[in-house]
């Protein structure tokens, strides 16, 4: 009963923390949306033609905070 | 939310993503429609609708509902042109294919007490690892085993290459995961944080704190508004990035 308890614990906490990820992914978009709006405001003209890779830079870096939030997921309803 | 054992109501976001049989009965077989099945068919159908009906009259000034297929399908064809050059166009219903799917399905998610087929890896999983496998059968077929060749840069120093090489065949690897996780987690996410809010509102509501519940109904409205952009945004990540993994086999010296 103990152990079951502690490993209940362990599993509730390990999702918690699993969630800080999210910071993680959160300073990583501000990043990439951040450059480049300075890098549009600093030559509009080119702007236009770099929000694919904006996108794309947004998608790579939320990537990481979505397997913190798989993990999370695992934890709760898989282990 | 859903009603708990004793009548009681009990918040749980993650029930609506439940696959159960659409005509009854508890047995989920291989061939068995769910209502996860139900939304698909809707979607496909949606689809029908506005690219085989709506451009039915072949107008040379477009009707309004002519112009929004015609406007999705010059956007994903330029994209794969821009992304894959001029032979990539070959490509290009595949593409197109894909994200139509992804779009309808996510937009038709988002409709309240349907289902949103996307959430599950199930389905995302399926997509993403049917590019993986085209990237890998045409990268062989065009280029022979040279295919290989790109985890190997010869750019960098001599020493770092092994290191590098590892990195590299990783981070292929890890494509499909990924490339599946996005989609299905970004939606799920969404539509559990919703869920979530949806909840707090009845609960303040139940205990009797009205003007309260004004506060989670209004961050509802902002987030459903938000929803509605990743959903969009999604479905073009899920495309570009197929056209990127695509190049790899179609452009691999790029």
């Amino acid at each position: 009963m103990e152990t079951e308890a502690a490993a209940l614990l362990g599993k509730y906490i390990g999702a918690g923390l699993a969630c800080t990820a999210m910071g993680g992914a959160g300073v990583g978009v501000g990043h990439v949306v951040g450059n480049y709006l300075a890098g549009a405001l600093r030559n509009p003209a080119a702007a236009q033609g770099q929000t694919a890779t904006m996108f794309l830079g947004i998608a790579f870096a939320e990537a990481l905070g979505i397997f913190g939030f798989l993990i999370a997921l695992l934890l709760m309803f898989a282990v | 939310m859903a009603a708990g054992p004793d009548g009681e109501v009990v918040i749980d976001p993650m029930h609506q993503f439940e696959i159960k049989p659409f005509f009854g009965g508890d047995e989920l077989g291989l061939l068995t429609f769910t209502n996860s099945t139900l939304w698909m068919v809707l979607t496909v159908l949606a689809i029908c609708a506005l690219l085989v009906l709506g451009t039915r009259g072949r107008n040379i000034v477009p009707t309004r509902i002519q112009s929004v297929a015609e406007i999705l399908y010059g956007f994903i064809r330029q994209m794969c042109v821009d992304v894959l050059g001029e032979e990539g166009v070959r490509f290009f219903p595949y593409i197109f294919t894909i994200f139509m799917f992804i779009l309808f399905s996510n937009l038709l998610g988002m409709i309240p007490y349907s289902f949103t087929t996307t959430s599950h890896v199930a389905v995302t999983g399926v997509l993403a690892v049917a590019v993986f496998l085209i990237v890998v059968i045409l990268g062989v077929m065009r280029n022979g085993l040279s295919f290989f060749g790109m985890f190997w840069v010869s750019s960098a120093p001599a020493a770092l290459r092994p290191a590098l090489a590892m990195i590299e065949i990783i981070s292929f690897f890890v494509r499909p995961l990924s490339h599946s996780i996005r989609l299905a987690g970004n939606m799920m996410a969404g539509h559990a944080v919703l869920k979530v809010f949806a909840g707090l509102t009845a609960m303040i509501v139940s205990a009797g704190l009205l003007p309260l519940a004004i506060l989670p109904l209004v961050a509802m409205v902002g987030l459903t508004a938000l929803e509605l952009l990743v959903a969009v945004v999604q479905a073009y990540i899920f495309a570009i990035l197929t056209c990127i993994y695509l190049n790899d086999a179609v452009n691999p010296h790029h």
